[in-house]
């Protein structure tokens, strides 16, 4: 049974052409970049092409381009450095819906004895702008606001966030690592000080990330060691996924435009079909402003680790915000900020597509997702009459 | 992915006594589509023998919500109410071959829906009808269940506790009353007895284990008398080792054989064979 991939927001497959130009610096180019001689310095210039190929993707200049492991370390070194270059601020912004990496780091730093600012969202997954611009203040080290959200795929309005935020001096960066790739990004226009991105969200392999820098920024480094990367971030280069995640990058930057109309056109197929062919769903967050792959569906009665499980039998991989599929006994914190109701928060299962995904593998979703649905209702004690469903929730609602 | 048994898999894609007994004698209902998890379980009794010649569920959940659901009834099936109420959540666990930690309440969920069929069968008010101290407002979880579950399977951290009946596990406010509910029960009882060895162990669990005892109990002793002791190979329940140093020369050597197989028996598994090489 052949796999049908359809958790991109977790994790992407490497594109080939990005295997075929990392594959000789895992043979034969295994030169240190920071070495003297010519076997090294090979190596070093083909980290600087691909720094020049991962700046051109988002506007940016190579040099504003820091490369790291991964997006959890770019948004650390991110809102850290903040701390470190501003020692007198002592409060940091952020939203409820941000990934852990930058959550879990702004609770670390409350623990520190930092004001944080955690900002609502609407039901529709929509940043609160009024507490927003109410949360601002002269004390405000940093706001981190995420560019796209990974569960839901709604985009934050980042550029009138920047401008609000420029006018107030106050340093901003964004987690774009589910946005990079997807969404024409162009940090000449955009106004931020710091940006996140990942390789593995964008067909290049784990552990591989990138922070770009804005010329002029104070920056203090998160890792301390050597000189590497011009002392920004010490530590010897993940060479062969620094130049996997440039290619990856020239890739997204040939094929944006195509990809996202193509992605857009089976995501709303499959969101579409599924609502229809499914009674008591209902789509999360924003339809109107998201990432054109993602789709984040409820379906009620039923519970999201079970769907998963079923929908694995037929090889069909997806994800959920329910709380069986982590040890924590809490779904989903994002759509909680939501204010999505229980009943469909347990229920609620993220579908994200990629380049790689076809019409065929769409529509053998279509087919198999509601009678999976069906047969997991069969088992539930719940009638539809027994549900408790809050009709002013945000989203699409399927019929029923 | 949580590591499932194979008889957990079986019974949540195929699971048996599926649906609601028509006109049931005793109706169970425990669970809320709030928490995450519900089950209602029907049951038909033969009024004459007080036995269960039938169960059904209806499960709201997660695989092993499921599957505990599905083996509670094939467990419970052809029992008198007085034996099916002897069934523990552990019996229900250990019926599917084990459960993750984390998924302990599923199994809890279960023996709580057959305690509550029963007193809707011989007319007693239903647990939720009493007044408990709610002690964790998130899941709804009492002081009474929170000590009923503790004393039963031996819990003594709030994490056990959060595993087997989800109390704690969301805002976290109760969890110093939790822990001071723990502290009640344990000092005025002493230590929980905890199970010497673990009933099932997987081949390399069993191997680790071994190693440990061999390490921690018995070369320490053998060491004392100038004796060593080497493991050769673990071949099933076969533990073949090597006696090293004094002990190889030891004219008693049949005889240090036979109490390391003791201890090992006593802490692995009883059915170890220990072998000089």
């Amino acid at each position: 049974m052949s796999v049908i991939y359809l958790d991109n927001n977790a994790t992407t497959a490497i594109a080939p052409e990005v295997l075929e130009e990392m594959s000789p610096y895992l043979r034969d180019l295994y030169g240190n970049p920071s070495s003297m001689h010519t076997f090294g310095g090979q190596v070093r210039r083909k980290i600087e092409e691909a720094r020049a190929r991962v700046a051109a993707l988002i506007g940016a200049e190579a040099d504003e381009i820091v490369f790291t492991s991964c997006g959890t370390e770019s948004d650390n070194t991110a809102v850290m450095s903040a701390v470190e270059t501003y020692p007198y601020r002592r409060h940091v912004i952020t939203t409820r819906v941000e990934h852990p990496a930058v959550l879990n780091f702004a609770k670390h730093l409350a623990r520190k004895g930092f004001r944080v600012t955690f900002l609502p969202v609407d039901k529709f997954g929509r940043l609160d702008m009024e507490a927003f611009s109410g949360a601002l203040d002269d004390d405000t080290a940093i706001v981190s606001i995420m560019y796209a959200n990974n569960e839901t795929g709604v985009i934050f309005p980042i550029p009138r966030l920047g401008e609000l935020l420029r006018e107030r001096k106050i340093l901003f960066h964004t987690d774009a690592v589910q946005a990079v790739g997807k969404v024409p990004i162009n940090v000449r226009e955009l106004p931020v000080d710091m940006l996140s991105l990942s390789g593995h969200k964008l067909h290049a392999p784990k552990g591989v990330g990138a922070l770009y820098v804005r010329k002029g920024t104070r920056f203090y480094p998160y890792i301390i060691g050597g000189h590497q990367e011009r002392g920004r971030r010490a530590g010897t280069e993940n060479v062969a996924s620094i130049i996997g995640l440039g290619r990856a990058c020239e890739l997204a930057m040939e094929t944006l435009d195509k990809e996202a109309e193509y992605l857009g056109r089976l995501r709303d197929k499959l969101e579409r079909s599924l609502l229809e062919r499914c009674p008591d769903a209902l789509v999360n967050g924003d339809t109107e402003h998201r990432l054109p792959n993602t789709t984040n569906i409820s379906f009620q009665y039923v519970e999201g680790e079970a769907i998963l499980l079923r929908l694995n039998e037929y090889g069909i991989c997806a994800s959920s915000g329910s709380a069986c599929t982590s040890g924590s006994l809490q779904p989903s914190h994002v759509l909680r900020a939501m204010g999505v109701p229980f009943t469909a928060i347990h229920g609620s299962v993220r579908f994200s597509l990629s380049r790689y995904n076809t019409e065929a593998e769409i529509d053998r979703v279509i087919e198999t997702v509601p009678s999976v649905i069906k047969e997991l209702r069969a088992l539930s004690p719940y009638g539809r009459e027994g549900l408790i469903i809050n009709a002013s929730s945000g989203g699409l609602h399927g019929k029923g | 992915m949580w590591e499932y048994s194979e008889k957990v898999k079986e019974l949540f894609l195929h699971p048996k006594n599926v649906g609601e007994i028509e006109n049931p004698d005793a109706v169970g209902e425990v669970g809320s589509i709030i928490c995450g998890d519900a089950l209602k379980l029907t049951l038909r009794i033969d009024k004459e023998t007080d036995r269960i010649i039938d169960a059904k569920f209806q499960t709201f959940g997660c695989a092993s919500a499921i599957a505990s659901s599905s083996v509670l009834t094939e467990l419970i099936k052809g029992k008198t109410l007085d034996e099916a109420l002897k069934l523990t959540n552990k019996d229900i666990a250990e019926a599917l071959g084990g459960l993750p930690r984390e998924k302990m309440h599923c199994s809890v969920m279960g023996r709580e829906a057959l305690e509550a069929a029963i007193a809707n069968y011989r007319g007693e008010k239903k647990p939720a009808e009493t007044k408990e101290r709610i002690v964790c407002n998130c899941f709804q979880v009492s002081e009474e269940k929170i000590r009923r579950v503790a004393i039963e399977n031996h819990l003594t951290t709030v994490e056990e506790i959060t595993n087997y009946t989800k109390a704690g596990g969301d805002c976290g406010s109760c969890i110093p009353e939790i822990e001071a509910i723990l502290k009640d029960i344990w000092s005025a009882r002493g230590a929980p007895e905890r199970p010497k060895k673990p009933k099932k162990l997987t081949n390399l669990q069993k191997i680790a284990l071994i190693q440990d005892v061999i390490e921690k109990e018995i070369r320490p002793r053998l060491q004392a008398d100038g004796g060593d002791i080497e493991l050769i190979d673990v071949d099933g329940n076969r533990v073949i080792v090597g006696l090293r140093a004094m002990c190889a020369e030891c004219p008693m050597g049949g005889v240090t054989i036979q109490g390391i197989q003791e201890k090992l028996r006593e802490l692995v598994s009883e059915d170890i064979v220990v072998e000089a090489q």
